[in-house]
């Protein structure tokens, strides 16, 4: 299934790093989010955009995973040439990230 | 108990005015804050109050005030704005000629100073926190040095006598964590409450993000009434334990989901989320929903203060060129890839000078690029070209070359854009705490 069915997101961006929440709708399913939505795999699947590391962070208490992905934003808000310049739409790509059933 | 309700009345310098005059109307509220100064903002007001000593304070502070400060002076609510940005003076002396024009007497305005270290981090030794590199190296481009100063000379103002606070650079939850600091007394060293005032001030800080804005989507999170969204208000109590909320029949929802995205945005290690006042930590952070819009957050807590401050660096980096051309029906993808395929040839022939470029497909790859993006053909595409140059000269040629396939470019091309403009960027350096000092100056009507 896709993540966006049991998971929504935000972005955020501070310098040249995006920081993407990850967030269950429902408490019962972070342990599936925190199984696969992994540093590795977020990583890769934003392997085009972001250059530098991938740190996942979790906050159980609230559901939720928090990647911080360094070198991602093709310079920062300030001088990136992208049409996104905060890299605000990431959150929506990571939703569409196909994540097993159980 | 002694409870305080704090609204937040702007999420950056261009939101929209009318959810602060709401708060004021009818939030019930005892504060009304706006956080309105983005990282450059400072630097381009800076260069503008260069040229003008009254200039240097965010464009809309006018318009703000004129629409809220006579209902808060009615109903005694206090103001808390970093809208001062390179010129709180000039924005206290504005605040001043409003009220007057107003007929308003008796109000005390506090500009907040001392955040510009551009003196002290200029023939300094200072190494660039996201490059490594030193200072020195972009010394002769420097516009703006602004540390980020914590809540003191905000309490102090409050403590003073202030109506209204008009700050520069400050860190953004400073502005909210002042009021609770100054109206319960909390200890400057206690580590646990501050910690907990700086989740309320990021919670709070960027407005509508948590009631209901940069949150929709439609069919799994549905939002209603986000043209009229009511902006949030924190109900605080003594021991810093907190209720988020927002006006009854305002526009959007505060609910869990909300709360929850707010408090991740913009952090990296829930841990040590790092403020002048405390290195907070949100790891124990819960979260319940109270009622219908109502939701209660306890768990925030703190760790000591660091010896340093951040302090954000403006300076002149480069120029970016820019041009956007669409193409619709049958094959217009492919007379997208072509046009950039074109320009691309074009600036290599007529030798424009870049360092880098972005050659885009609007609608197709411009915001997750080609990888995450494959698969999918749409009706129609923009491309777009932008690409970073040495001077102006070499940026206008970028979009001159995507204008140009109007008359030598793929059939059907419209609706060109272009531009170029100089690029103030920003960069960050940490200042000991012994080298800035805040000033606070008082304009009495």
């Amino acid at each position: 299934m896709k993540l966006r069915e049991i998971a929504h997101s935000r972005t955020g961006d501070k310098g040249n790093i995006s920081n993407i929440s990850v967030i269950a709708y429902d408490p019962a399913q972070y342990p599936l989010i925190e199984k696969y939505v992994t540093a590795e795999k977020v990583k890769e699947f934003f392997s085009d955009i972001v250059k530098g590391e991938v740190i996942r962070y979790t906050l159980p208490n609230i559901g939720a995973l928090n990647f911080v992905m360094q070198n991602a934003l093709g310079g920062g808000v300030t001088r990136t040439l992208s049409l996104d310049i905060h890299g605000k739409s990431l959150s929506s790509a990571l939703l569409n990230m196909e994540i097993p059933n159980s | 108990m002694k409870k305080i309700l704090i609204g937040s009345g702007a999420g950056y310098s261009g939101d929209r005015i009318e959810p602060a005059v709401e708060l004021a109307e009818k939030g019930n509220i005892n504060y009304l804050v706006f956080e309105c100064l983005a990282e450059r903002t400072i630097a381009i007001a800076q260069q503008a109050k260069l040229k003008d000593p009254n200039a240097g304070y965010d464009a809309l502070l006018a318009a703000r005030f004129e629409a809220v400060l006579e209902i808060c002076h009615k109903n005694k609510i206090k103001i808390i704005t970093n809208m001062g940005a390179a010129n709180p003076v000039a924005g206290a002396k504005k605040v001043k000629e409003i009220a007057a024009q107003k007929g308003l007497a008796g109000i005390k305005i506090a500009a907040v100073g001392g955040d510009d270290v551009l003196a002290v981090v200029k023939d300094g030794d200072y190494t660039l926190m996201e490059t490594g590199e030193p200072l020195a190296s972009i010394q002769d481009q420097l516009v703006s040095a602004n540390a980020y100063i914590g809540a003191e000379p905000i309490v102090e103002a409050l403590k003073n006598g202030a109506d209204v606070v008009i700050t520069g650079r400050v860190a953004d939850p400073a502005l909210f964590m002042a009021p609770a600091i100054y109206e319960f007394g909390w200890k400057m060293d206690d580590w646990n409450r501050l910690g907990q005032a700086t989740l309320f001030g990021h919670l709070l800080e960027c407005a509508g993000q948590i009631t209901g804005g940069y949150f929709a989507d439609p069919g799994y999170k549905d939002v209603a009434g986000l043209a009229r969204l009511g902006f949030p208000i924190a109900e605080v109590q003594e021991d810093g334990s907190f209720v988020i909320t927002k006006v009854p029949g305002s526009g959007g929802e505060v609910k869990l989901a909300n709360c929850q995205e707010q408090m991740v945005y913009e952090i990296h290690d829930p841990k040590s989320y790092f403020t002048p006042n405390v290195v907070a930590d949100f790891s124990g952070v819960t979260m319940t929903e109270v009622g219908k819009d109502r939701v209660e957050v306890k768990g925030g807590a703190g760790r000591p203060k660091t010896d340093s401050l951040k302090a954000s660096i403006g300076y002149r980096d480069s120029f970016i060129g820019e041009g956007q051309i669409s193409y619709a029906g049958p094959g217009a993808a492919a007379r997208g890839r072509l046009a950039l395929d074109i320009v691309e040839e074009r600036l290599k022939l007529s030798r424009v000078e870049y360092e880098e470029i972005k050659l885009d497909l609007i609608g197709m790859n411009a915001l997750h690029g080609e990888k995450i993006s494959a698969g999918y053909e749409p009706y129609e595409v923009r491309a777009r070209v932008a690409a970073r140059t040495r001077n102006m000269r070499e940026a206008v040629r970028i979009g001159n070359e995507v204008e140009t396939l109007y008359t030598n470019g793929p059939a059907g091309g419209a609706g060109v854009f272009k531009s170029a403009r100089e690029v103030v960027a920003m960069v960050s350096v940490l200042v000991p705490r012994s080298l800035v000092h805040y000033s606070i100056q008082y304009e009495v009507l």
